[in-house]
């Protein structure tokens, strides 16, 4: 396993409860020094909270059993004071989401200086020079510039960097890194990797890394463990986890997450170039513009700028992009639920752009539109209405644009139900009753309600876990080969795109930069940006995912 | 740049508020079955009577011709009738009362001390004492602490001035004879007495509001003590005293703020229920004696004088939130 003799951190049958739920039962692993142990699972599974009880954070309901040493002092038990010397002195942390992790009111400087000078004497004026050097370690440009910024005026990218400069400011001997890249997007989430990769091994600092991304696995980690349930199922290192999982769990697991093919970055197209037209175009985008809020003499933001796309009817477009690239926006100009700028968006013969604009005459087509397509959003939490039965959620559709009533509207919603493999009984339960996969299952079955010709489904599986991804991902593949309804795929992940749609297309900064069938595009790009996308994606496989990083690499250097 | 945009934009939005206030309390003169000539025309009232004091005091013009000519006044001043008997209003002229014969301006200059003693000590009483107690409710959640802070807040809340007003005279002046239980002295006079006549009337007044304040800061504090930046801020040692004042309080005051800008506004535009118990002369107790009077000229006058408190403090509000929080100066133009 690990060449050191002594680990940095161990942690030895780690309990973890809360009130009545266990939440952590018996956790063992060590990480040792210079090498970066990654903590995988599901959600529910423990890993974030094994990582808290680690630092000593969490609340006051908690009880922790079983022992956690550093360099081979107790932390369980050990007094605050000394707890604090170790948190941000000796273990650092870079948290999820670095949007809200750093407090929006204080400049990003200010917050670093804050640590430096929590463990460090230092005058202000060291602790400030210090931290924009460690800025400029983590790989920020300018860094007095960004020490002087708030959150909200840098990127996401940005700020991570920024969280890790702060994270090793005061020389940490363990780096814990929760879910560190799961809220960016993968181009920076590579650059991101990159980093830690290359901290751990000239600082030797060793790494904790919590994550469910098994690609992100593949790429960082050394050491791998996997838990369920609060339970570590199985420890290895990375080359043979994933090679030969031995437990069950982790097959499934590694079975679940989603393929990329083999990249071929080649200048010239093999593949043949794109049939288009080949089918009847069921929606079709010609140089569509969508601008936010422009008003008066102020301009607006160009969300979308020049879009043309087609989709045939039984046909799944995949459309990808990363935040902000204007995907969504052209989900929900396709929707009809905001006005198009101009260019022309026609749906089955209806001219949407127009219908968008014109408020009554435009609603009354839309109405009618809509009720030949269906909508399925991120995240099925916020989508269905908590106050609402399933039954009924399901029903609100066909009320509205159907004659069925009572029990013939019983049937049709039982029969929406056991299509996506619910059972009739879910009809009377309430959202907050069902799990995310079921409630996203209660959303398909709701936005197929009236047959529709044509599905949106924006980022319909990204809050979902991997293993519950692949069933709904199977099930929609299955009903869309089964009802044969057009589908627009709207997602940041290639992966889950390469799994269902027919076509792919490729979105950067409101603009459609290529698009081709799902080959084509995933296996061989021709744009710059889609190879450096792809590029970015980890794999769940170390092997290929090395290669994709040279890939990657060579590609980032030449912009 | 874009601050000084947004101050623009925001002061031009006072005004037109300004004028519209002024014309609604002007329509007072329309409807009110009250006319100030009538009041003053002496006894016996006879229409010729009647006609002249109405031609002085400028209600013979259209109602427009009136409003034009109160915001004429407020910027040059004006008089009122001619002759030897003319008064002169001077700028800035908010009108004349006719039965204290005295200019708007000056009664109410007379009792801004009073009024604005009151109102700003019982404001940072209060705000200190309310957001104290709420922090610490809110850091002691579910103890006995925090259930005792907020028995407090309701029984704050439930009791209002007058209630707490009398029974504190009863207790601190008449029983325990501790501080005196009516009046006013101006703080040149005796700082001292100045200092001792409102001591209950701050207490009272920020009893009761501190309890509302201890609510919302208790709220906003538990709220932010799940931020994840709360949790990076413990995750890099801080101690708790620390991560509380300074991480999570600032972000807790920006709704406190808000509140507690047009509350002191409306206060500072007369602490009506206050000054009656405690008889003081201050806004209140000028404009409910307008009130009863029907002395239209002087309520108009007061109303139009605490509106413009209660803008300016909003404005005031929009300036402190700019500089406690970061993100409202990009998002406001």
């Amino acid at each position: 396993m690990s060449t050191s003799s002594t680990p940095v951190l161990s942690v030895d049958t780690l309990t973890v409860d809360f009130e009545t739920v266990s939440a952590v039962r018996g956790a063992t692993f060590e990480v040792a020094h210079g090498q970066v142990t990654a903590l995988v699972g599901e959600s529910g599974s423990g890993k974030s909270v094994s990582a808290t009880a680690v630092l000593g954070l969490l609340p006051g309901n908690a009880r922790v059993g079983g022992s956690v040493r550093l360099n081979g002092e107790e932390l369980i038990g050990a007094n605050p004071a000394r707890l604090r010397q170790v948190r941000g002195g000796e273990i650092g942390t870079v948290f999820q989401e670095p949007m809200s992790a750093l407090n929006p009111v204080l400049t990003v400087g200010a917050q670093i200086a804050e640590a430096i000078r929590t463990h460090r004497t230092l005058t202000r004026r060291e602790a400030w020079e210090r931290t924009e050097h460690l800025m400029a370690t983590a790989g920020l440009s300018e860094p007095a510039r960004i020490a002087g910024s708030y959150p909200h005026e840098l990127s996401g990218g940005q700020l991570q960097r920024a969280m890790i400069a702060m994270a090793i400011s005061c020389d940490p001997v363990l780096l814990i890194a929760d879910e560190p890249t799961t809220a960016l997007d993968v181009t920076v989430q590579a650059g991101i990797l990159q980093l830690l990769r290359e901290l751990g091994e000239r600082l030797g600092t060793a790494i904790l890394l919590i994550t469910h991304d098994m690609g992100v696995v593949a790429d960082l980690a050394h050491d791998v463990v996997v838990m369920k349930d609060g339970e570590v199922v199985e420890k290895a290192p990375v080359l043979p986890l994933f090679a030969q999982p031995a437990h069950p769990y982790t097959k499934n697991l590694l079975q679940a997450v989603p393929r990329l093919p083999e990249l071929e970055l080649g200048e010239t197209a093999k593949a043949p170039m794109d049939d288009e037209g080949a089918r009847e175009a069921l929606v079709s985008f010609r140089n569509v513009v969508v601008e936010y809020g422009g008003r008066g003499r102020r301009d607006g933001v160009r969300a979308v700028q020049g879009v043309d796309l087609q989709i045939g009817a039984g046909e799944v477009l995949g459309l990808v992009g990363e935040s902000g690239s204007g995907k969504t926006t052209v989900g929900r100009a396709l929707a009809g639920l905001i006005p198009v700028t101009s260019g022309e968006l026609e749906v089955d013969g209806v001219d949407v752009a127009r219908a968008s604009r014109t408020t009554i005459r435009g609603t009354r087509l839309l109405r009618g539109l809509r009720s030949r397509m269906g909508i399925v959003f991120q995240d099925p939490a916020s989508s269905l209405n908590p106050r609402h039965s399933v039954g009924s959620g399901i029903a609100e559709p066909l009320t509205l644009h159907t004659a069925l009533r009572g029990p013939a509207l019983r049937k049709r919603i039982v029969e929406l139900l056991e299509s996506v493999h619910l059972a009739a009984d879910f009809a009377d339960r309430y959202p907050h009753e069902l799990s995310g996969g079921q409630r996203q299952r209660v959303a398909i079955a709701r936005a197929l309600a009236l047959d529709p010709a044509l599905l949106i489904a924006d980022e319909p599986t990204s809050a979902l876990d991997v293993s519950v991804q692949m069933a709904v991902l199977h099930l929609l593949k299955d009903l869309q080969s089964r009802l044969g309804f057009a589908c627009l795929f709207i997602s940041h992940d290639l992966a889950v795109i390469g799994q269902l749609a027919d076509r792919v297309a490729v979105m950067h900064h409101g603009k459609v930069v290529e698009q081709g069938s799902t080959a084509q595009v995933l296996g061989a790009p021709r744009n710059a940006y889609t190879q450096r996308l792809l590029a970015a994606a980890p794999v769940a496989d170390p092997i290929h995912q090395r290669r994709r990083r040279e890939a990657w690499q060579s590609l980032a250097r030449t912009p | 740049m874009r601050t000084a945009r947004f101050l623009a934009g925001r002061l031009a939005g006072m005004v037109v508020v300004l004028v519209v206030i002024s014309l609604v309390t002007y329509a007072l003169f329309l409807l009110l079955p009250s006319d100030p000539a009538q009041m003053s025309c002496g006894r016996p009232c006879t229409p010729e009577n009647l006609a002249i004091a109405s031609e002085f005091m400028g209600f013979d013009q259209p109602w427009w011709r009136q409003y034009l000519e109160f915001v004429a006044g407020i910027f040059q001043g004006r008089s009122f009738g001619s002759g030897p008997a003319a008064v002169h209003c001077s700028a800035p002229c908010f009108g004349y009362s006719f039965q204290l014969n005295q200019p708007v301006t000056q009664l109410i200059w007379a009792r801004i001390p009073v009024t604005f003693s009151i109102a700003v000590g019982a404001a940072v009483l209060w705000l200190v004492l309310g957001v104290a107690l709420g922090v610490l409710a809110a850091v002691r959640q579910g103890t006995l602490v925090d259930r005792s802070a907020m028995a407090f807040a309701v029984a704050g809340v439930s009791a209002p001035v007058y209630l707490l007003g009398l029974l504190g005279i009863l207790l601190f002046g008449f029983t325990l004879d501790m501080v005196p239980v009516s009046g006013y002295v101006p703080f040149s006079e005796s700082p001292l007495d100045w200092l001792w006549h409102l001591v209950l009337p701050w207490c009272v007044l920020a009893l009761f509001t501190s309890a509302v304040y201890a609510r919302l800061t208790r709220g906003q504090m538990i709220e932010a003590l799940e931020e994840d930046y709360v949790r990076t801020a413990r995750a890099k040692g801080l101690s708790e005293p620390k991560v509380i004042g300074r991480h999570a309080l600032r972000n807790v005051l920006i709704p406190v703020v808000t509140v507690f800008g047009s509350d002191v506004g409306q206060l500072l535009g007369g602490a009506i229920i206050t000054e009656r118990v405690f008889s003081m002369p201050g806004l209140g107790s000028l404009l409910l004696s307008a009130v009863g009077q029907g002395d239209l000229p002087l309520l108009l006058g007061v109303v139009l004088f605490a509106a413009f408190l209660v803008v300016l403090a909003n404005f005031a509000v929009d300036v402190v939130y700019g500089l406690l929080d970061p993100r409202v100066a990009q998002t406001q133009r």
